[in-house]
This record gives C-alpha cells, sequence and structure tokens, in this order.
C-alpha cells in the first residue's frame, strides 16, 4: 500500500456528526472510504460491575443511562427481568401503563434518530418540528416521575404511581397533535427528491449480512427481516393489541427512515388502544420485599415501614435463577442476562446492548462509499453512545 | 421445537461432550465441554433441523469456586419458531482458552472482545481480539470476582449488614 496515496481521517470522538462520544478512523481514498476503524468505549461506566453491588431496585437507575432517548423502555425492561426472575405476574392495568409509556418512549426514540437523518442530509428545519414534540413527552414523563430524560420511571411490580387525570389528558393531546406534526415532517422528507437522492442506497445491508451481525430492531426489519421481540415473545400483554410491524426490503438509509416513520405511526395507534381501554385496577401488585410502600403509610403503618427499611438497606435476597429477559427497544432487542445466587444483587448482570452489537457491521457498511454517505449511514443505525459503551 | 428433541439431536452428534441438560430455567441450558464448543454452535447453526441462526449474546462469567472458574455463555435464538437456547462452556482460569465462533458469526467480533475485555478468556482464532471497552493499558480483566468494587481493606463498613 503506497502511503501517499490514501488519507486517513479522524472522525470523533467529539465530532458532531457522530452524535455521542466515539471515533472512527477512516481510511480514504480522495472522498471514498477504503476502510474504518471504530474505538468506542469513551463513556464506559462498568454497568455490569456496578449491578453485582446493587440491589435490583438500584439497578433501575443505571438502566437510564444506557439508551437514554427512550430510557423507559430500559426501565420497564429491567424491572419485567426482575419480576420474571420472582415469578410475578403483573396486572393488566400495569400492562397496559407499561405499554403507554414505553410506546411513548419509542416514538421519542424514532423521532430524533429520523430527524437527525434529515439534520445530516442538511434539512434542518424537520427537527425543529418533531423536537418540540418530544418536550411533550418529556412533560408527560415529568407528570409521571418527576424526571425527564433519565426517568426511572416505574417499579419492580408496576408504577410508583397512577396516572393522574392530568396525565391522561396530556397524553390525548399528543395522540391528536403529533399526527399533524408528522405529516408536515414526512411532506418534508419522505419524498422530497434531494433527500431520496442522499438516503436511497446509501449504507445498505442484506438481510442475510443483518442476522449474521446480530441487527435487531429497526435496523434488522428495514433489510427486510420480520422480527419485532413484541410480537416474537409478547411481554405486558402486548399480543392484547393489534399493530403491524413495518418491514424494508434494502437495508439501506432510506428504509431504515422509512421504518422508524412507520412505527411511529404504528406506536400511536398503539397508545390510543391501549388508553382507551385502559382497565381498572391497581397500578402494582403485591410484592411487598420488592416494591417500595407509599410515603404514607412508611410514616402511619408499621409494616410499611419495615418493609421499606429492609429494601432501602438492601436486606432482601431474590431466589436463586437465571434468566434472558428481552424487549423490544427503541434500537432492537434490549436484553437482559441475570444470574442470581440468592444474594441482594444480582451474581452476574449482562445486558444485551443492541446498539453495540450492530455498531460493529458499520465498516461492511460504508466501504467504498463517500464520506458524507458514510456520515449518513451512521445517523441512521441510531447509534446511542451510552447503550454503545454500556 | 421441543427440548427433548433439541437435546437429542446434540447427545446423538455429541455422545461424549454434553455435559449437563438443565429444562428448569427458563430456556433449555446445555453445558458442553470446550473442545467441541465451536462444533456444537456450528452444528446448532447449520443443521437444517435445529437451524438457531440468530446469536443473541455471548458474555462470560466467573465463578472462583470451581474447578472450572471462568465460563462462556451463549444464547441463540431461532426465529421460525421462537426457540431460545443457552450454551455454556467451563474453562480452567489458567489457561482460558475458546476457539472464536466468528467464523460462524459476524457479530461475535465484539462481543467476544468484550468478553476478553473483562474476563480475559482468550478466543482463539479471532480476527481482532484486543480490548474494546476499558483503556489498552489495562493490566487486569476487571469483571473476575477478585476484584471488588469497594476498596477491601476498608474497616469502617460491615459487610455482613449489607449482604454480599
Amino acid at each position: 500500500m503506497n502511503d501517499n496515496r490514501y488519507t486517513t481521517l479522524n472522525l470523533g470522538p467529539t465530532h458532531p456528526a457522530t452524535h455521542g462520544i466515539f471515533q472512527n478512523v477512516l481510511t480514504l481514498d480522495g472522498e471514498r472510504i477504503i476502510d474504518t476503524e471504530q474505538t468506542i468505549g469513551y463513556i464506559h461506566r462498568a454497568f455490569e460491575k456496578i449491578a453485582e453491588r446493587k440491589s435490583y431496585y438500584q439497578i433501575t437507575t443505571l438502566t437510564d443511562r444506557m439508551n437514554y432517548c427512550s430510557s423507559p423502555i430500559n426501565n420497564i425492561g429491567w424491572q419485567m427481568a426482575v419480576e420474571k426472575l420472582l415469578g410475578v405476574r403483573t396486572t393488566k392495568r400495569v400492562d397496559y401503563m407499561r405499554i403507554i409509556v414505553m410506546e411513548l418512549a419509542r416514538i421519542t426514540d424514532h423521532l430524533i434518530c429520523n430527524s437527525v437523518i434529515g439534520v445530516d442530509s442538511g434539512a434542518l428545519t424537520g427537527f425543529v418540528y418533531v423536537f418540540q414534540e418530544r418536550e411533550k413527552v418529556y412533560e408527560i414523563y415529568e407528570l409521571l416521575c418527576g424526571a425527564r430524560l433519565t426517568t426511572n420511571v416505574g417499579r419492580i411490580g408496576g408504577f410508583e404511581r397512577d396516572f393522574t387525570p392530568e396525565v391522561i389528558k396530556k397524553i390525548y393531546e399528543f395522540l391528536d397533535h403529533l399526527p399533524k406534526v408528522l405529516r408536515q415532517f414526512e411532506k418534508l422528507l419522505l419524498r422530497n427528491r434531494i433527500f431520496m437522492d442522499r438516503t436511497l442506497n446509501v449504507g445498505p445491508i442484506s438481510a442475510e449480512r443483518a442476522v449474521n451481525y446480530g441487527f435487531s430492531g429497526p435496523n434488522l426489519r428495514a433489510a427486510g427481516v420480520d422480527y419485532d421481540v413484541r410480537v416474537t415473545s409478547p411481554y405486558s400483554s402486548y399480543d392484547d393489541f393489534d399493530f403491524t410491524i413495518p418491514v424494508g426490503s434494502q437495508g439501506d438509509t432510506y428504509d431504515r427512515f422509512c421504518v422508524r416513520q412507520e412505527e411511529v405511526w404504528q406506536s400511536l395507534k398503539l397508545i390510543r388502544n391501549a388508553l382507551d381501554n385502559l382497565p381498572e385496577g391497581k397500578y402494582f401488585v403485591d410484592v411487598p420485599e420488592f416494591y417500595l410502600p407509599p410515603k404514607e403509610d412508611v410514616y402511619s403503618k408499621m409494616e410499611a415501614l419495615i418493609w421499606h427499611f429492609k429494601i432501602v438497606m438492601g436486606e432482601i435476597g431474590a431466589p436463586v435463577g437465571e434468566i434472558y429477559h428481552s424487549v423490544e427497544a427503541g434500537n432492537g432487542e434490549l436484553g437482559f442476562y441475570l444470574v442470581s445466587d440468592g444474594g441482594r444483587a444480582p451474581y452476574r448482570l449482562h445486558f444485551r446492548r443492541p446498539c453495540f452489537i450492530y455498531y460493529q457491521a458499520l465498516p461492511e457498511m460504508i466501504r467504498g462509499g463517500v464520506l458524507s454517505d458514510a456520515i449518513l449511514t451512521m445517523s441512521s443505525m441510531n447509534v446511542i453512545a451510552g447503550e454503545l459503551d454500556g | 421445537m421441543d427440548n427433548t428433541f433439541i437435546t437429542g439431536k446434540l447427545k446423538t452428534r455429541f455422545p461424549e461432550n454434553i455435559l449437563a441438560v438443565d429444562e428448569h430455567s427458563d430456556m433449555l441450558t446445555v453445558v458442553v465441554a470446550k473442545e467441541v464448543i465451536h462444533e456444537v454452535i456450528r452444528f446448532l447453526k447449520e443443521n437444517e433441523s435445529l437451524g438457531f441462526t440468530f446469536l443473541t449474546t455471548l458474555c462470560g462469567i466467573h465463578y472462583p469456586d470451581q474447578e472450572l472458574q471462568l465460563g462462556v455463555v451463549y444464547h441463540m435464538h431461532r426465529f421460525s419458531d421462537n426457540t431460545r437456547i443457552r450454551i455454556k462452556t467451563f474453562l480452567p482460569v489458567g489457561n482460558p482458552v475458546v476457539p472464536t465462533v466468528t467464523d460462524l458469526f459476524s457479530g461475535a467480533n465484539w462481543m467476544e472482545r468484550e468478553t476478553y475485555d473483562f474476563y480475559g478468556i482468550l478466543f482463539e482464532g479471532h480476527p481482532n481480539l484486543k480490548r474494546i471497552l476499558n483503556v489498552e493499558y489495562l493490566d487486569y480483566f476487571p469483571m473476575r470476582k477478585e476484584y471488588p468494587l469497594e476498596d477491601p481493606t476498608r474497616e469502617d463498613k460491615d459487610n455482613r449488614f449489607f449482604g454480599r
């Protein structure tokens, strides 16, 4: 290899187009990409190690910080994993409330990803439109749990509080308003000649390679594989609902954009269905060993005080067991492999982080293309640094 | 697909190296000898009647009290009827070498690097086995159980009152 022929370019770690802290060392021939080497780990926080000392309810706060664009899915996914280990069955109301919160999170995740594809192809306007809508979802989170980005929403066994009438009103307002914005957004991009030229056949991957790489979520479905955890292993009563799984064919940037866009429409439908049919009942189930009792009970009832103390001090062990639980997160199959030896903390907890697994396919997807296409491919894969590094 | 069919297939193909089968967990769990781990994964992936074509995760685990301390856990998935299987193999801590499965699953590349990074398990034949999340000059494998999160010399805290 003639050294003078190729240029080395450092894309990242703090490049605006990576939308997170990770590095690509590109070898370029003019503008063509010959090869790339990825460096990751800049915000690695050793969650798996920390989790080995945290009691179960404390790990929820660690999961927020993985995919921070849709933290409720991580939180609830983890809580469901623990419930699976404990053998707890939640009520229908809890399930439906979870679906509503998780689908809201999926909408924000996809909105950000898709509008950022627009930004990276030079269309900033759409981003501003939908970012306002994300703000509304964050206001709903605030009413639900008091937090916006790292939500820590829900508890093992359900939710810390019920949906208030105001939350329900806000969600309905959001459901009524988002379609208008979404249609405007789609008018800007979906059949826009410039946008299509920039995204069609950019960073394609075949279905076979995508499965071989362990792709999941919208990126796998864009390649034409109809695998969605919500359908294959329905958790949290997803099987009560009727919704469509959009599938692409080329696995390119445009297909990934379209799949995410359609999933937002499907999520809207799911939320409305769940909210219209929200069953009566309790918003948590009876797992006193893990569900923090309401504060007013702690101050007035002996039993609640005891459980509160035992939970906070981490005196309660979980049953011995080994489970794998996965949910369909914004980026794909988010899995929790949990080994318990009966202690207060997991013996081993491994997070299957979808970003980490599919991001390694990037060199294969951008090789031979031009640099500006690589940027679009990267943003359409929706690599979230927090999830990448764990 | 039911578990007896899968275990039957595996036991016929590898009569001596299937060390344990557990059906009480949430999915079929099979412990195999490390000598055949690559063949078992290949068999599960490529045999027509099995067809576990998706490697969900690959991760390490450490049991300091066992003779073979280090473990590698593979989760595989068959999409057509949503069957999952968990394969484990255990290695001595003095010589933690196991063949790579990157030739079967491209996605195993980073998963194996991560496992090496945290547990020091060496994947023989891996194209680029180096640390991935930790800094390159780290000289130990942090997820092993001998590295506690807190300073072990600390005396002001009695661990009996705080679980593990």
